[in-house]
């Protein structure tokens, strides 16, 4: 029985790749162990070796091919004895760059859709100074949005782990390190602790550090710089010592890797008086949001998801296009519930109301964006409108981003309210490892789609 | 920023400066040192214990509260390393600060009013004691957490090389400090980088009641960036021209290009950890005799006199200035009114 070679997760979150190179040919013989084809991911290059011995008898996938899907049959290797005629009757290679997400068990439990949700009915962004857009993915829309700063001010670097030589953990700085130099782009050892104090000292003394944690998981080696240097020393100073820093990076769950890296720290940070904390979800949001964070002269905590990287979206073409720190947006209007989330959870609080639509309950998403400051006033506006609020954030309930939603409802739309606030949360666990514990943590469309229908009582 | 060759200049000689008996019982060459800077320097040590001894008195009265850690027995450390210091140059500290903002040139009655929480203090009421800074004078603080000035030293030190300004930062730690995680990660980036920073171990044997020798493993200090192929020296702390010739080495190595420097300054505080410390971990005689023997002042005195640089009369005169400066200081920081309600939430963030 000839043997399906499927197209390998390389990490946590990978849904696609580009088939590289294959470096060995049809007819081959191979044993357990050879490297049979290059596959390139977002993040790197890797050798995909075989785990059978025999024949590589049909390539299915051909060199350069981008947009394979994970478990996509790649190649089929044919056991002692079989010739090609046992070929005959099997799927021809599919076509690239599937629209077909993942199965929910795969190694990526948490799937982003290949092509990205079109935000249904979305009024034009005030901040849009161009009618213009080009699609691009959250990870170019961050890699534009430094590339433009630092080219706009001198005094504007990146540090971090893997940031130059590498390309990035994540590939969020790809090419910077060759447009820039590594006086500007600046691979620090591992030492979260050391190079969060450093690049507070180098704000004291000037220049506006973009900080990048590999996650944010790892910050907290570098939470006391975070919060005792950069975020008090204005105040302790009187007024005289501001700490313009953007520490960036993913935040909340990845994908299977377990309770000590993933954490949404997003309540944490907006904790903090003299910090601001914003979340982008889109393209736009990412570029737009980090733009304003590196202008702006306070610490400013950037929480990405790593899910979203590779997630496409329109983004305004105008060089001059930010978005301001502080203001939520309307990701869909709607007049029954208001559906609050930031980051990934805006794509699961979409998907939500696409369903409550189909049940004649239309929700209104409002994507935060920004974390501290809140943008109140559109939450209470949408709340007057709808009278039912459910929160969704991936983080955990106590002492959460949704705790604070519903005091700040209670204290500016009580007589609003005709039900409870509700919150969908993560889980309050550590994050467990098993593929099915995991999706049972993070929130899912459903869940959001429950507490929107018991919020309005259906 | 980063230097792919590495160098390696061997540790700079590392010699242990002696410990001096009493200033007066030995034969002193004649000191590398002008009148003007001696009497200089004999000025500012005075500054910084009257000042101090005046802070302790304001706080037994109450007037200053929380905590408040005095530099008393320590004055020749900053002041000889300002000798060598320089316009562009920065300076970053623990919470044991107010000497060193002294001699960064910041007015004692800013200093003072700080520590009483008034309106007219550097931090407008709002840092203390251990939060102070001055961007005007290169004095980045003035920081509460245990070594946390380290990295942030460091980073001034990055933005010098960063900027090209040939500025140096001179970060200040104590022996207590040195044993924290951040200062081996901030050494370690320094010497990556070759960034301009000297790193100043204030070693006043005791980080709060522990002593050195049951902290560190290893208790020469000014090895400790050996690791990282940095130069250490041990410096006789208690002497102003050591500690300024110490200085001048440190800065020489740091505006060569050469990276960064370590400098162990053998010291001593005469009072408490902070105000409320009894200090029972060590003797009054082990107090006493350090006062007696090495007290940094009367060695700059005895060497004034000896090289007859001016009697008697003229340091007196001195001491009447200093006395004045600090009681200016003291009455403005108790008459300066307490901050405004609405300071309160002023400087939470700059407004963009």
């Amino acid at each position: 029985m000839p043997i399906q070679v499927l197209m390998p997760a390389l990490s946590p979150t990978m849904t696609e790749g580009k088939l590289a190179k294959w470096l060995k040919n049809e007819g081959d013989a191979v044993s357990a162990g050879d490297a049979l084809c290059e596959i390139e991911t977002d993040k790197a290059t890797m050798e995909v070796e075989a785990v059978d011995e025999g024949t590589l008898g049909k390539i299915l996938v051909a060199e350069g091919v981008e947009g394979v899907a994970v478990n996509t049959p790649i190649a089929v290797i044919l056991a002692e004895g079989e010739d090609a005629s046992a070929l005959q009757g099997m799927a021809a290679a599919p076509a690239p760059a599937q629209q077909a997400a993942p199965e929910a068990d795969t190694v990526a439990p948490v799937t982003v859709p290949a092509s990205a949700p079109t935000a249904p009915a979305t009024p034009p962004e005030e901040e849009t100074t161009s009618a213009n857009t080009v699609t691009q993915t959250v990870r170019e829309a961050l890699r534009d949005a430094m590339a433009e700063e630092m080219h706009r001010d001198e005094s504007v670097f990146l540090m971090g782990e893997e940031v130059g030589q590498y390309q990035g953990a994540y590939k969020i700085s790809q090419g910077l390190l060759d447009e820039f130099g590594a006086r500007r782009v600046v691979d620090t050892p591992i030492t979260e602790h050391g190079f969060a104090g450093l690049g507070v000292g180098a704000a004291f003394g000037g220049l506006r550090p973009i900080v990048e944690f590999m996650t944010f998981n790892f910050a907290m080696q570098a939470i006391d710089h975070i919060i005792n240097s950069a975020s008090k020393t204005l105040y302790m100073s009187g007024g005289q010592m501001g700490c313009p820093i953007v520490f960036r990076g993913p935040n909340g769950a990845a994908a299977r890797v377990a309770a000590q890296h993933s954490q949404c720290y997003a309540s944490w940070y907006a904790h903090c008086p003299g910090l601001k904390v914003v979340s982008p979800y889109s393209a736009a949001d990412a570029k737009g949001l980090l733009k304003s964070a590196i202008r702006d002269p306070n610490p400013v905590i950037f929480l990405e998801n790593e899910i979203l990287y590779g997630s496409s979206f329109e983004v305004p073409d105008d060089p001059d296009f930010t978005v301001p720190i502080g203001r939520a947006k309307i990701e869909r209007a709607g007049g029954d519930v208001t559906i609050t989330a930031f980051s990934l959870m805006v794509e699961a609080a979409l998907q939500a109301a696409e369903s409550l639509a189909a049940e004649g309950i239309e929700a209104e998403v409002v994507n935060l964006r920004s974390l501290r400051p809140f943008d109140t006033d559109t939450v209470v506006q949408s709340v007057q409108k709808t009278n039912r609020m459910v929160s969704v954030e991936e983080g955990w309930p106590a002492a959460g981003i949704g705790s604070e939603l519903a005091a700040q409802m209670m204290e500016h739309a009580f007589d609003h309210l005709d039900a409870p606030v509700a919150r969908v949360t993560g889980t309050d666990v550590p994050m467990p490892y098993a593929a099915n514990l995991e999706q049972l943590t993070i929130p899912r469309p459903d869940n959001i789609v429950a507490a929107a229908k018991a919020v309005c009582y259906r | 920023m980063a230097t792919p060759a590495r160098r390696k200049p061997k540790a700079a000689a590392a010699k242990a400066a002696p410990r001096r008996k009493k200033a007066a019982a030995k034969a002193k060459p004649k000191p590398q040192v002008s009148r003007d800077e001696l009497l200089g320097f004999y000025r500012e040590m005075l500054l910084i214990r009257r000042f101090e001894e005046k802070a302790g008195q304001l706080y037994g009265m109450g007037l200053i509260g929380g905590f408040c850690h005095l530099y008393i027995g320590q004055e020749a450390v900053v002041v000889g390393m300002q000798a060598a210091a320089r316009e562009q140059d920065t300076m970053v500290t623990s919470y044991r600060d107010h000497g060193h903002m002294l001699v960064s040139g910041m007015d004692p009655k800013g200093v003072m009013a700080e520590l009483t929480g008034r309106r007219g203090g550097y931090s407008k009421g709002k840092g203390g004691s251990m939060h102070m800074f001055s961007r005007e004078a290169g004095f980045f603080g003035g920081h509460g957490i245990v070594a946390a000035q380290v990295p942030i030293g460091t980073g001034l030190a990055f933005a010098h090389k960063y900027r090209q300004d040939g500025g140096i930062c001179v970060t200040y730690l104590g022996d207590g400090a040195i044993n924290q995680g951040q200062v081996s990660e901030a050494f370690n980036m320094a010497s990556l980088w070759q960034l301009p920073a000297i790193y100043v171990i204030e070693n006043n044997k005791y980080g709060m009641g522990t002593s050195v020798e049951r902290a560190s493993a290893t208790t020469d200090l000014h090895r400790r960036g050996d690791a990282f192929d940095i130069p250490g020296m041990q410096v006789d702390g208690m002497d102003v021209l050591a500690v300024k010739a110490a200085a001048e080495v440190a800065t020489a190595h740091c505006r060569a290009g050469k990276g960064p420097y370590v400098l162990e300054m053998k010291t001593y505080r005469y009072r408490g950890h902070s105000m409320s410390d009894p200090a029972k971990y060590r003797t009054k005689e082990e107090v006493s005799k350090v006062r007696q023997e090495s007290d940094p002042i009367d060695y700059a005195r005895d060497l004034i006199f000896e090289n007859k640089m001016a009697d008697e009369a003229s340091l007196k005169e001195t001491d009447r200035e200093v006395k004045a400066l600090v009681t200016e200081a003291a009455e403005f920081a108790q008459q300066s009114p307490e901050p405004e309600p609405e300071e309160l939430y002023t400087d939470v963030l700059v407004e963009a």
